[in-house]
């Protein structure tokens, strides 16, 4: 799972209403260099929780000093988006959980695949 | 005696002339009634003949008889089943004359007395019959035995012993019939295979089985023979012999009189086959699994005059018909013993492959929550390897879709199998969903974003995307309730101003005259391509449906008659009858028209998986009916739909979200 899936992710556990953002709790996580495309990464940016990404990034210890908002005109800063660009996309979780930080229901990671199937009581 | 049929007010006539003009008049009536035939005032070269039909009986030998007595006959059309015929003369003096012979002239033909009714009629149109071919896998096989070897086979047969030790013998309530090798019980439509009759096969029936194997019409002697004896007015009701009881191929000798065979598709198409005396009729692969035959109880048979074709298919082209009486005809049908579980390519026919007892149609939700379970994730899970080994393009509309995106659009792809739309348009983010471990799996492998997850709770959130697809996905849920859910689910992940594009399948496969893909694609369809752009969790059925095909018609098989019970559905009737409850899901036969809304649709295991017979999973569907989808959305809140379209057998349409629900 990579950040940029996690950040889209939300706890639809019932009767939840603070679901988000999911909690990462990761025992194996891989850095796949993938090639950096800054204008995918720009387009990206207003569609993220940012508070989120930085907080995921921040548990995983991916951080790279990533300010608490975007910074300004990030179009043409390539060495920000260039450190987006790796916790968005190049930064994955292969095994591990997700939890709900309300309802504190866990969804495991396993191979990187997160399986948010709910029991038929739970949905 | 003249019979005047011009300025007939001025003609004194007697009394039996009114009589039969009266009677002329009343026949030609019912000409104009009930097949809307109008007679003409004036003489003309062609006559239609009231009574003169086959369908009262009258050969086209005896008529021409009568006929030719007036002059040379250009044509004689006798339509089946018709109580008359049109006879087309050289010239009017010929036509009158022949009127004038004929009409209220009395023929006695099988013990009975008719009386033609003549009149004219403006010449008929021919009207070109449309040529029917044998059913596939079916061949008839003229003179296969001498007449001594049917004399010496129809001798081996002792009618008068009832020895129940070597053979069985039945007086059925149509005919008798006697089984050697094995007794084929008419109770369950099948044979006690641990119980062998104790002398097989006679021996007299050695020689024309060898025969078969050397001629390639079978590999394996059959071990199993029944005998019929159908007197005329005899015959058999129309069945499928029982897939679990008997291999691929069925021979059937048919001794004594000429008879006909009818054979029926389940789609309605029927095909009646001229059995002649002392031919073999082979019937293997679709016409042995699929089609029905039977033999009408009837004492004639409408028959092709000239045996010139060849052909043994009734064409009923009107110009060459005649009846056939029946005489007594004697079956010997060879057939193999089955013993493991037959894998043919017609599940909706196949007792072997039919689901022991096929869940309802559900209503509660528990109900449907445990169908889709069974009948949708579990067989995706299963299937998922062999389901992604085939690859296969995306259909081009939903490729247009996509790449219509904005380049900062973010996309959900709610039910995302291997990820085939995931990568279509890489200048959005695309995120797959899909309840299947195994095929997001894949979608991971590809390098695709993708979580499992099911699509009436998708844990995306709200009003985050600007596009959603959900291409063959809700017709997988069994409620109108969950496909409802379905699409709210997917209306909430759009923005306002996003737009969801749904394909479902279609009940309608043929549509504005044009045959889907689905229907089309036959198994001698080689192009690969063509059938991947349709659904593709059909196609690729499709794609196995074919080579199981290839497979079983690639050996060798002939008919048999049996008995007795003309279902082709031998299950669960019984249980059925009595409770008040929803009815049970049809399993779909794959490449024909849709039956029902609610079914089973098989997929067959192909390649080493194959290697455990019998591998077929069936995954639940319902198929949705013209308008139904549209429908469907527009009782979601907060959408418009933009587009509604038919694609290739689906119902397909573009949805835009309007405001927050």
């Amino acid at each position: 799972m990579k950040l940029l899936t996690h950040n889209m992710l939300t706890s639809h556990v019932k009767g939840v209403t603070k679901g988000y953002p999911l909690l990462i709790k990761a025992t194996e996580v891989k850095v796949n260099e993938i090639e950096f495309n800054p204008q995918f990464v720009s387009r990206m940016i207003p569609k993220l929780e940012w508070s989120a990404l930085i907080q995921a990034a921040e548990g995983l210890g991916y951080l790279q000093e990533l300010p608490s908002t975007p910074v300004s005109n990030y179009e043409n800063d390539e060495d920000f988006l260039r450190k987006v660009h790796r916790v968005l996309l190049e930064v994955e979780v292969i095994e591990g959980a997700l939890q709900c930080p309300e309802s504190g229901r866990e969804f495991p990671i396993s191979r990187g695949v997160p399986n948010m199937l709910l029991n038929e009581d739970e949905s | 005696m003249e019979a005047p049929v011009q300025n007939v007010k001025s003609v004194r006539r007697s009394k039996e002339d009114k009589k039969l003009l009266k009677r002329q008049i009343k026949a030609s009536h019912i000409l104009l009634k009930h097949d809307g035939i109008t007679t003409a005032s004036q003489p003309t070269q062609c006559v239609v003949v009231c009574n003169g039909g086959l369908g009262n009986g009258v050969s086209r030998e005896l008529l021409m008889a009568v006929l030719t007595e007036g002059g040379a006959v250009e044509s004689l059309l006798m339509p089946p089943n018709k109580p008359y015929s049109f006879a087309t003369f050289a010239s009017l003096q010929e036509s009158q004359s022949a009127h004038t012979l004929c009409n209220g002239r009395v023929l006695e033909c099988n013990g009975h007395h008719i009386t033609l009714y003549c009149s004219y009629v403006l010449p008929v149109d021919r009207g070109e019959c449309e040529s029917v071919s044998l059913p596939p896998g079916l061949c008839v096989l003229e003179d296969f035995v001498s007449p001594e070897e049917e004399s010496r086979l129809l001798q081996a047969v002792d009618w008068t012993s009832h020895n129940d030790d070597v053979t069985a013998q039945r007086e059925l309530k149509h005919r008798r019939v006697k089984h050697y090798g094995y007794e084929f019980r008419y109770d369950n439509n099948n044979v006690d295979k641990d119980k062998p009759l104790p002398n097989g096969l006679p021996l007299v029936c050695d020689a024309l089985l060898q025969r078969c194997v050397c001629d390639g019409h079978i590999s394996v002697l059959p071990d199993q023979l029944t005998v019929n004896e159908y007197e005329s007015g005899q015959g058999i009701p129309p069945h499928v012999d029982t897939h679990s009881a008997f291999e691929d191929t069925i021979l059937s000798l048919s001794l004594g009189a000429k008879t006909v065979m009818d054979f029926r598709h389940p789609d309605g198409r029927s095909v009646a086959v001229v059995l002649p005396p002392r031919s073999l009729l082979v019937m293997k692969g679709e016409s042995r699994y699929l089609w029905t035959h039977g033999i009408t109880p009837r004492k004639f048979d409408v028959v092709p005059a000239s045996t010139a074709e060849r052909s043994w298919v009734v064409n009923f082209n009107p110009s060459d018909l005649t009846l056939n009486q029946r005489g007594t005809r004697t079956s010997f049908t060879f057939r193999k013993i089955r013993y493991t579980p037959c894998d043919c390519a017609y599940p909706s026919v196949c007792d072997s492959q039919r689901p022991p007892s096929p869940p309802r149609v559900p209503v509660a939700r528990s109900d449907a929550c445990q169908l889709e379970e069974r009948y949708v994730h579990r067989v995706y899970e299963e299937i998922s390897a062999h389901f992604s080994s085939t690859r296969h393009a995306p259909w081009p509309r939903v490729r247009d879709f996509l790449l219509s995106l904005p380049n900062d659009a973010i996309m959900a792809d709610i039910g995302c199998g291997n990820g085939k739309y995931l990568g279509i348009n890489p200048q959005v983010f695309s995120l797959g969903c899909d309840r299947s471990v195994n095929l997001v799996s894949i979608c991971a492998e590809r390098g695709f974003h993708a979580v499992v997850c099911d699509a009436l709770s998708v844990p995306l959130r709200s009003s985050a995307f600007d596009a959603v697809i959900s291409i063959a996905v809700i017709h997988h849920f069994s409620t109108q309730e969950r496909r409802l859910a379905a699409v709210t689910e997917l209306v909430r992940l759009l923005k306002v101003g996003g737009r969801a594009l749904i394909y479902v399948w279609a009940m309608e496969q043929e549509y504005k005259n044009q045959k889907s893909k689905y229907l089309k694609t036959n198994k001698n369809m080689e192009n690969q391509e063509n059938m991947e752009n349709m659904e593709p969790k059909t196609s690729k059925e499709n794609t196995e449906r074919r080579n199981d095909l290839d497979e079983t018609e690639s050996e060798a098989s002939v008919r048999q008659v049996h008995a007795g019970n003309a279902s082709s559905n031998p299950a669960d009737a019984e249980e059925d009858c009595g409770k008040e409850t929803s009815p049970r899901l049809s399993v779909h036969t794959n490449r024909t028209a849709f039956v029902s809304q609610d079914l089973l649709v098989p997929w067959h295991l192909k390649g080493e998986v194959k290697a455990s017979p019998g591998a077929v999973f069936h995954r639940f569907y319902h198929v949705f009916q013209r308008g139904e989808l549209e429908d469907l959305c527009v009782s979601v809140s907060g959408l418009e739909v933009q587009q509604s379209y038919y694609d290739q057998g689906n119902w397909c349409v573009v949805l835009r979200k309007t405001h927050q629900q």
